[in-house]
């Protein structure tokens, strides 16, 4: 506790007040989460003005393709198991890297990535296919709003896959040490806030945008 | 270790339980209520047995429920007092999304439904 609190500038000795409690700062293993927690609410409220200004923009379609016309409810479907699947198994190692087991931590991570890489695979193939169509981000307000969204979530989903395999390395090269659990804790924080903010997606824009 | 005794009155979000059987269950749980709902959502957007005007409407109820069953059994947010930081902090944030988003999407149909018809500016206008 002593050496932790003097990192971050902090005593507490005898009756002195240090407005933490009597305990003193809670130990890295809670404060760095936690501070991951407060970066990832932030940016859900990010995503909140997106979906805010997607919402606003949905009906504008200058007359080019609508909602209807261009959403496949069965990829979006597989697209929504994927990553599903993904945040359960990252969750399972999880478990095992707690219990310092390398052959099932690495195993789950690569599901968890493989899992990832199919959502990701499936969001670029639609992507790809709506702009061979003409229907690409600069068509309509509409398009540029979801482009804008949806490619946003992609691109954590990157980069979540980036730092995913930069973990696996860690991990494997440093072993199971406390600074290391705490990186790959804030990263399954950050997969599974992913995974919540593509439950929103899905609803709003693919279901409630492709209702007859 | 003294931080084990500190994790009895903090936790951080996403750190999982102690025992690995309850650990295991409570992943395999938020799975199978995950993967329920997502089908139940896909079923009522597809069917034409619910009255059509409150689909959204269920769409969206049923997607915060995910919502829920992905913060408690993924990301272990719970109501324990070991929970008040992470419950205090999403509230927080809850707020300010709903802020943003209702108010949004309020003024900006108010404005719209105000915006005079010019032919020209019919494209921008919001139409079905």
């Amino acid at each position: 506790m002593t050496t932790e609190a003097a990192t971050i500038g902090l005593t507490h000795g005898g009756s002195e007040d240090t407005g933490l409690g009597h305990r003193g700062p809670e130990s890295k293993s809670i404060v760095v989460p936690y501070g991951f927690w407060l970066f990832v609410l932030s940016d859900m409220i990010l995503f909140s003005a997106l979906f805010a200004s997607y919402a606003t923009l949905v009906h504008a379609t200058d007359g080019g393709p609508t909602t209807n016309q261009l959403f496949d409810r069965n990829l979006v479907a597989i697209e929504t198991v994927a990553l599903l699947v993904s945040s359960f198994v990252c969750g399972l190692a999880m478990i095992t890297a707690k219990r310092a087991n390398m052959m099932w931590t690495q195993a789950w991570l690569v599901l968890t990535g493989l899992f990832g890489a199919v959502f990701l695979f499936i969001e670029l193939y639609e992507f790809a296919k709506m702009i061979g169509e003409g229907a690409g981000p600069q068509r309509s307000a509409f398009l540029s709003a979801f482009f804008t969204l949806v490619g946003c979530h992609g691109a954590h989903v990157t980069a979540g896959l980036l730092w995913l395999g930069t973990m696996m390395a860690q991990i494997w090269s440093k072993g199971f040490k406390q600074h290391i659990l705490r990186r790959l804790l804030c990263f399954s924080i950050f997969w599974h806030a992913l995974d919540i903010i593509w439950v929103a997606i899905f609803t709003i824009v693919y279901l409630i945008g492709t209702l007859p | 270790m003294t931080e084990d005794e500190d994790t009895l009155l903090d936790v951080a979000p996403g750190s999982p339980h102690n025992n690995i059987m309850s650990e295991v269950v409570a992943y395999v749980i938020g799975l199978g209520l995950a993967l329920g709902l997502t089908v139940v959502s896909f079923w009522v957007a597809s069917t034409s047995v619910i009255w059509g005007p409150g689909v959204a409407t269920g769409l969206v109820v049923l997607a915060i429920a995910q919502m829920g069953v992905h913060l408690v059994f993924f990301l272990h947010i719970t109501s324990g007092p070991d929970n008040t930081n992470n419950v205090l902090a999403l509230a927080f944030g809850v707020l300010i999304v709903f802020l943003v988003m209702v108010g949004t999407i309020w003024i900006m149909a108010h404005m719209n439904a105000n915006m005079a018809p010019r032919p020209e500016l019919m494209n921008l206008q919001m139409q079905h």
